[in-house]
């Protein structure tokens, strides 16, 4: 198989006292033969910015190899899904913090702030509303990416810890919602969270203090809700994000499987070997 | 003519002691001491900002966050032993209606309630509307006699005992007493299967048995 061509070098000036071809210093040396067109001087500057970065981070080799790699045959659309969940999570987090200028985590306010952000702020409605089935779309989302891992057997050795990790985002995405769903603070949204906090309530030793710690005291209270916002807004996607480094930190160290309907090739895998 | 040895080679101090570049003598590198004291002030310096904010974040988990408060719900007259009476109170007042509950109350009735010995009868029944299952409001039906959930369906009988449907324990009742001829609402209690009197416990947590021990009564009731 044949990799795309790495990014040319970019040629630089040359600098004052530096030697080039015609053995003269950069600075004085010949004017250009023909005067650069505005095509050029926009190129060149394009790559000198790009070279600046690349210089001073090494990050191409590092870009190289993660965008680069080789993916084996048989690749197919079921291999998007991860991606797509993760767009899909990118969406959640650009809306959340534009409905965050708008929303107020505070029990006599956040009705009346959430109905505001749909009725009447300027796209609220479109916003608010990517937030609420983008959250749908996400779970539906990991449990396609989910399945796709577990029918193509890529959770076996060596990436049982993508998996696990991979779990772990799952659980965390459901907490999401979880805590986001007691946020638009109407009769469902309160009464659905009761009922969530009073299952949590119902391990036994560990689940009343639990319930404790969520409502933050007996009582939905008043801090109930800037703690789900809280959770909601800061920690969670936190943790979500270190965790989506993680897994795709993996998946680039350890390259994707081919699907299970593909026999591996005996002929051309001694021919490597040799 | 040989000069004597400074210190005593045999000396425990002084013998080797197989650390990686130690000098003799010596039973810690420079390096192990300097990396120890970094990590050593690492983990003060995590632990001075990670244990306050824990502790800040845990610590409603410890308090009583329901202070006891005297509501008053009408006069004696208001009520009967034979039916109950809605009544609203609020049972976290900061956070507006949505702290506020529906009780039922009546008068206790000494033909039909059940005296728990060793606990006093409260002069006035009042029964919590929150399901014991998982926490919905229930509604008196006065031609059945019964409290039935919307959620899942929980059926309690007139004293609150679970008649049907997935609740594990009564209705909870509230503390109540007498006042200048007027009805005063208390603290919640929980009840098990037999009414008998219990710290206010969670929803869906059971109360018969040996369960009680695996719900424990928290600080914050």
């Amino acid at each position: 198989m044949k990799l795309p061509a790495p990014p040319k070098a970019f040629r630089r000036t040359p600098r004052p006292g530096e030697k080039n071809g015609n053995g003269r210093n950069g600075r004085n040396g010949a004017p250009p033969a023909t005067k650069p067109t505005v095509k050029d001087t926009a190129v060149e500057g394009a790559a000198t910015a790009v070279g600046w970065l690349d210089e001073r981070t090494g990050a191409s080799p590092f870009l190289r190899g993660f965008l680069f790699r080789k993916v084996p045959k048989g690749t197919n659309w079921f291999y998007t899904l991860g991606s797509a969940t993760m767009f899909a999570f990118l969406s959640q987090a650009v809306t959340g913090v534009f409905l965050a200028m708008y929303y107020e985590p505070d029990p006599t306010r956040a009705y009346e702030s959430a109905s505001r952000i749909t009725n009447e702020v300027f796209l609220g409605e479109l916003v608010r509303g990517m937030h609420k089935w983008g959250a749908t779309v996400m779970i539906c989302l990991i449990f396609l990416h989910m399945g796709r891992t577990f029918f193509f057997g890529a959770y076996k050795y060596p990436r049982e810890l993508n998996w696990v990790i991979g779990v772990v985002l799952l659980v965390l995405t459901l907490a999401m919602g979880l805590t986001g769903y007691l946020l638009p603070f109407d009769q469902r949204s309160f009464w659905a969270t009761v009922v969530a906090v009073n299952i949590n309530a119902s391990g036994p030793i560990v689940g009343p203090y639990l319930a404790d710690f969520l409502r933050a005291g007996a009582e939905f209270g008043p801090t109930t809700i800037s703690r789900f916002y809280a959770l909601h807004m800061l920690a969670i996607p936190g943790l979500i994000i270190a965790l989506i480094g993680a897994h795709l930190y993996l998946v680039a160290k350890l390259g994707t499987t081919a699907p299970p309907w593909l026999k591996a090739e005996k002929k051309d895998l001694f021919r490597e070997e040799v | 003519m040989a000069e004597p040895p400074k210190f005593d080679k045999k000396s425990r101090y002084t013998e080797p002691r197989g650390v990686a570049g130690a000098f003799e003598g010596e039973t810690m590198t420079r390096r192990g001491l300097m990396t120890g004291t970094a990590m050593a002030a690492g983990g003060v310096a995590t632990m001075a900002f990670l244990l306050p904010g824990l502790g800040f974040a845990l610590g409603p988990v410890v308090e009583d966050t329901i202070p006891t408060r005297w509501q008053g719900v009408g006069p004696e007259d208001d009520f009967n032993p034979q039916t109950y009476v809605p009544r609203v109170i609020n049972l976290v007042p900061e956070v507006g209606d949505a702290g506020k509950t529906t009780i039922y109350v009546r008068t206790f009735n000494p033909d039909r309630d059940k005296v728990i010995p060793g606990q006093d009868p409260q002069p006035y029944v009042a029964i919590s509307t929150r399901c014991a299952h998982l926490g919905c409001p229930v509604r008196y039906i006065q031609a059945s006699q019964k409290f039935v959930c919307p959620c899942h369906g929980g059926v309690y009988g007139f004293e609150g005992q679970v008649e049907g449907g997935p609740p594990v324990r009564p209705l909870d009742r509230f503390y109540t007493r007498v006042t200048a001829g007027r009805v005063q609402i208390g603290d919640r209690f929980s009840l098990n299967s037999e009414l008998e009197r219990f710290k206010p416990r969670d929803p869906s947590n059971h109360l018969d048995g040996l369960w009680q021990y695996l719900y424990p009564s928290r600080p914050t009731t």
